[in-house]
Order: structure tokens, then C-alpha cells, then sequence
């Protein structure tokens, strides 16, 4: 998939990386890289193998397989050099949570050797960043979900890491922390950090991503920006139709013919695929489809996800 | 050099959580102790002393059971924490994968666990000791040796039982290694009674226990019986705990960088 000349500011490459626990493959041969200053995403349903390609990545496991580079270092024989500049918010927090929301920014930021003095200026920061300074003095353990999702981001950038790897950063935020977060790694981004995110988020993946993988059982199905996978997979326009019943969707779907470019089928919708809803709407009263509701939207990551693999990303 | 220092930070990591938390661990490591010490070295010691049972044991039961009991809180107050602390960390929690991710390995998490074991029973055997000096359970200006039987067992105990832990899916066992192995070793390794009270045949397994081992150097210690035993008893504390670290540090790389 990025065959060809190496793109020289790439900060993470794998070529044909894999990951086996005994004898079942998570992570089955996939090329990737990550440029410099750009928010790199993995997509793809549960069990694709997000996370343990990120856990490969931030060199917490080792590859059983391929090549993998990360900041120009290797992995297997640097890793705490390429720990110390990189920031990890791991799917599942694990904060201390018997210390204090203080207490954990100091604890961690002396893992990476940093003196306090300059920690006490970080945390201080960090503190404002997560919204957590009314609750610095507050054990762990009583924060809400999202207060500690917030905190385990924040605590990531405690060593001011060049690169951040976020696992489903927004996991259990509310939609206004969602996007404050989203605001944050803007913020990131715009200071030249290299993010890499994984999500089966579409809308996130879309917002942030500037390039993405779409992952799916181990492999990378595709490659490119959320506008060229659409473009590439999709058409622009979709028209979800809900029926009633099971058999009028049956009925639907075999007179609906030409009416659109591609008709997917799901368990409780169709959706048509078109480059032109007006003329699809008019097609489908001409064939007297009368669904129970009718929606058209723009194409989505989900919309190339389904044509990709044949499955919707929940399933 | 790198490694001697990130053992050290995971070192740091593990002495504030218990500064945070002291009050619930100070009652396993000291309290408790002190309790025991009360009852069986005042209580039942009075019993003893007056009875035909002083013949078989020489000192004053004071004497004899404070170097015991000593011994045996360091084993006790660890152990918890070596079986379910550990699996907090590695599982429940997760802090210790937390910590991999950055420069540490789970070597130095490894070794932050075991010296600050050793850090925390070598605090609460001087406040044994104190306690039991005051209540004139110690005879010998050897006494402080004794620490460092605490210290030993404390490294010991950690070494070896997170090795274990760390190696375990859940902690379903755990209540097990404590009624089977703990609480066993706790009762009869020269505790409270001289191991020559057991019956012959079972007086060799004393010899497998570390407990055993490390009451013996207290003793000397608090009773200034310090010889070249003293010695060999150390030397085996040091090698149990030497053969564990190999084993641990496995365990917990396995564990935390699968
Ligand atoms: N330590 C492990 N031992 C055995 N199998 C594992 C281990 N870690 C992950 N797997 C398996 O590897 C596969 C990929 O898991 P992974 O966690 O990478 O998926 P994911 O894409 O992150 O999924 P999700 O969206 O649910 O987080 C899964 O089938 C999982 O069961
Ligand atoms: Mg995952």
C-alpha cells in the first residue's frame, strides 16, 4: 500500500508487521506509515487488531514479525529511548488510583526521569488541559469515567512526547468532551505533534484524520484520506430507506434495479449508493417504493467500511 | 546504570503509595504484630514461664517468641501485597502497565516491588523492636541484626510470591497459597515454639522454609547468639531470593510486554 520511495519524514514505518499470540494472528502483515506533523488513523471493527499494532508501536510488544521503525529507532533494541518521546493513552485507563489527580502527573512524570521542578510546571498545565484543577487534590479512584479518561490523556503528555498514541481516546467522553478533546489534539496537531489514533468512530475519524487505515481481521484493507476513500469506494450521496416490514423491504429490493449505482442490504435497511439523490427519489415513486422512512446523507467512512469488508463497523 | 535508577523511580512510586495509604498497611506490618506480641509473649508467656514448660525452652517466652514474631509479620505483612497487589497492578488497576509504557521496563517495576518490601518491613521491624526492647522481649546489643532478617524475608517473600502472581490469570489460587503455604509456615517455623517440638519427621520441612530461616537469624540477633549459623541462615535467605529474581523478572515482562 506505500510501496515506492520512502516518504522522508515518516516517523513510524511497518512493512509486512505482524503480531501472533501462539498460533492466532492479531496483526497479519500490514504496511503503514506515519509523516511527521500528520493525525494518523486505525480503523476498524472490534477485534481488527488496533490495539495490538499500537501496543507493537509503542514498543510495550514486541513484533513477532515484518519490520517496524518508530521515531528512526527499532523497536527491539531501543525501546525505552522511544518510550521516553512518545505519549500512550492506552485503550483501558490505568491510572493510580489510590494517589491523587496531582500525585498522578508527579508519579508519572518521574517514570521518564524528569525533575520535579519542571514537573510541578507540566502538571500545573496539564491540570487546565483536562479541566481537573477544581479536583487536583482528589484521589483518583471517585473521578467520574470521563474525568479519569481525561486525566489518563492528559497524563500522557507529561514528557512532552514528540509522537501521541491515542487507543479510542474518546471512549466514554460525553459529545462536549468529544469535541473539546478533538479541540485539544487540534491543538496538538497545530503544535506539530505527530498523533496517531485508533476509533471505530467514523465521524471522529473523519474530523481528525488526516490519513487513515481501514483494519479489518488483522489486515489493511485500505489506505488514504477520509475524501479519497470515499471518493474511491462510495458514491457522494446515500439514501437509507426503512420499511415496515421485512417482506416490503424483500419487495423493494428487487424492483429498486437501476434506481441506484450499488444497494447494500442490512438487517433492518437498504441503502442505495447514487451520485444523484434527486433522480433516485424520483425512480424509486416511479417503481411505487414507498418505505417507512426515508434519509439521504452524505457518504461516510461507514459507507467504505461496508463496501470494504461487506460488514457495518458495530457488528 | 539506566536500570539502577528506573528501579529506583518504580522504588519512589511504590513508598508514596504507601505514604498515601500508610494507615491500613502500618496496622499488617506493626500493629498487628505488637498485638501478637502482648498476648502470646505477656499473656501466654506467664503461663509458660511458671510452668514445667520453661524446661525445653531456655529463654523467656518474651524472648524467645518477640524475635518470632518479628520475623514472621515481615513475611505476613507482604504477602497480600505480593498476590493481590501485584494482580491489581498488572490487571484490575493496571498502574504497573501504565508504567511500561514509559522508559521502564517490567524489570525495574519488578524491582521497585521487591525493595520497597524491603523497605517497608525494615521500617516496621524498628518499630517492633522498639516496642518489644520496651517491654524487655530483647537481651542483646545484636538486636538490629534482626532488621535485616526482616529486610530479607520482606525480599524473599515478594520476590518469589509475585513471581507467582504475576503468572496468574485471576487470583482464585491466592486464598489457597495463603491457607496452604502462608499461615502454615507462619505457625511452625520456630514462631511461637521450637521447631524441635514437632514430631522427627516433619522437623526437616522447617529447613524449606524461609521463615524458618529468618526467625532463626532474629533470634540470634535479639538474643546475641550470633554465630557462623547466623551466617548460613542469611546466605540462604539471599539465595532464595537470588533464584527468584530470574524468575520474576520473566514473569513480569511476559505479563506486561506480551
Ligand atoms: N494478549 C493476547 N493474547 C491472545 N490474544 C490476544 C491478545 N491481545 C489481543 N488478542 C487478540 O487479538 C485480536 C485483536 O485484538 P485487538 O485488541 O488488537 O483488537 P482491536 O482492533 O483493538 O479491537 P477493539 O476495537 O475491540 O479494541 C483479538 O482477537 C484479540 O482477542
Ligand atoms: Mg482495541
Amino acid at each position: 500500500m506505500v510501496d515506492g520511495p520512502l516518504h522522508p519524514d515518516a516517523l513510524v514505518r511497518a512493512r509486512g508487521l505482524t503480531k501472533a499470540f501462539g498460533d492466532f494472528v492479531a496483526v497479519d502483515g500490514v504496511d503503514f506509515e506515519v509523516r511527521r506533523g500528520e493525525v494518523f488513523g486505525f480503523l476498524g471493527p472490534n477485534g481488527a487488531g488496533k490495539t495490538s499494532t499500537m501496543r507493537m508501536i509503542s514498543c510495550v510488544s514486541p513484533s513477532t514479525g515484518g519490520e517496524l521503525s518508530v521515531l528512526h529507532l527499532d523497536p527491539r533494541t531501543d525501546g525505552p529511548a522511544i518510550r521516553s518521546r512518545i505519549g500512550v493513552v492506552p485503550q483501558e485507563d490505568n491510572l493510580d488510583t489510590e494517589l491523587s489527580v496531582w500525585d498522578n502527573f508527579i508519579v508519572y512524570g518521574r517514570y521518564f526521569g524528569l525533575p520535579r521542578r519542571v514537573l510541578r510546571e507540566r502538571a500545573q498545565e496539564l491540570l487546565e488541559f483536562a479541566r481537573l484543577t477544581d479536583r487536583r487534590d482528589d484521589r483518583v479512584d471517585p473521578l467520574s469515567g470521563g474525568m479519569k479518561r481525561r486525566l489518563t490523556i492528559a497524563r500522557a503528555l507529561i514528557n512532552d512526547p514528540d509522537l501521541v498514541l491515542l487507543d479510542e481516546p474518546t471512549t466514554g467522553l460525553d459529545p462536549q468532551a468529544r469535541h473539546l478533546l478533538w479541540d485539544r489534539l487540534y491543538g496538538l496537531k497545530r503544535r506539530g505533534v505527530t498523533l496517531i489514533i485508533t476509533t471505530h468512530y467514523m465521524d471522529e475519524a473523519e474530523q481528525l484524520c488526516d490519513r487513515l487505515v481501514v483494519m479489518d481481521q488483522g489486515r489493511i484493507v485500505d489506505e488514504g484520506s477520509p475524501r479519497e476513500l470515499i471518493h474511491r469506494h462510495v458514491t457522494p450521496e446515500v439514501i437509507e430507506l426503512r420499511f415496515a416490514e421485512p417482506a416490503e423491504q424483500e419487495a423493494a429490493l428487487s424492483s429498486a434495479g437501476e434506481a441506484a449505482e450499488r444497494i447494500e442490504v442490512l438487517a433492518d435497511r437498504l441503502l442505495l449508493y447514487t451520485r444523484d439523490a434527486e433522480a433516485t427519489h424520483r425512480a424509486l415513486a416511479e417503481r411505487s417504493i414507498e418505505p417507512l422512512t426515508e434519509l439521504t446523507r452524505r457518504a461516510s467512512l461507514e459507507d467504505v467500511f461496508l463496501a470494504l469488508t461487506g460488514r457495518t463497523l458495530e457488528e | 546504570m539506566r536500570m539502577t535508577q528506573s528501579v529506583w523511580r518504580a522504588l519512589e512510586r511504590e513508598l508514596l503509595v504507601f505514604v498515601r495509604t500508610w494507615r491500613g498497611s502500618a496496622f499488617t506490618a506493626v500493629v498487628q504484630p505488637v498485638l501478637f506480641l502482648l498476648a502470646m509473649g505477656i499473656g501466654l508467656g506467664g503461663l509458660i514461664d511458671d510452668g514445667a514448660g520453661s524446661a525445653s525452652v531456655r529463654l523467656d517466652y518474651l524472648d524467645f517468641v518477640a524475635p518470632g514474631l518479628l520475623a514472621a509479620s515481615a513475611l505476613l505483612a507482604v504477602a497480600g501485597e505480593a498476590l493481590w497487589g501485584v494482580m491489581g497492578g498488572v490487571k484490575w488497576m493496571g498502574q504497573f502497565k501504565g508504567m511500561v509504557a514509559t522508559p521502564m521496563t517490567p524489570g525495574d517495576v519488578y524491582g521497585g516491588l521487591v525493595l520497597s518490601a524491603g523497605v517497608r518491613a525494615g521500617a516496621a521491624a524498628i518499630a517492633f523492636l522498639v516496642v518489644a526492647a520496651v517491654l524487655g522481649g530483647v537481651s542483646s546489643l545484636w538486636a538490629p541484626l534482626a532488621i535485616v532478617a526482616a529486610v530479607l524475608l520482606a525480599i524473599v517473600t515478594m520476590s518469589a510470591l509475585s513471581a507467582y502472581a504475576v503468572r496468574k490469570e485471576d487470583d482464585r489460587t491466592f486464598p489457597l497459597i495463603m491457607r496452604l503455604g502462608v499461615i502454615p509456615m507462619f505457625l511452625f517455623s520456630g514462631t511461637f515454639f521450637p521447631v524441635e517440638q514437632l514430631p522427627e519427621v516433619v522437623q526437616p520441612i522447617a529447613v524449606l522454609s524461609p521463615l524458618w530461616h529468618g526467625v532463626e537469624v532474629a533470634r540470634d540477633a535479639t538474643t546475641g547468639t550470633v554465630d557462623g549459623w547466623t551466617l548460613l541462615h542469611v546466605g540462604v535467605l539471599v539465595a532464595i531470593a537470588a533464584a527468584a529474581l530470574p524468575f520474576g523478572v520473566r514473569g513480569f515482562e511476559r505479563r506486561l510486554t506480551p
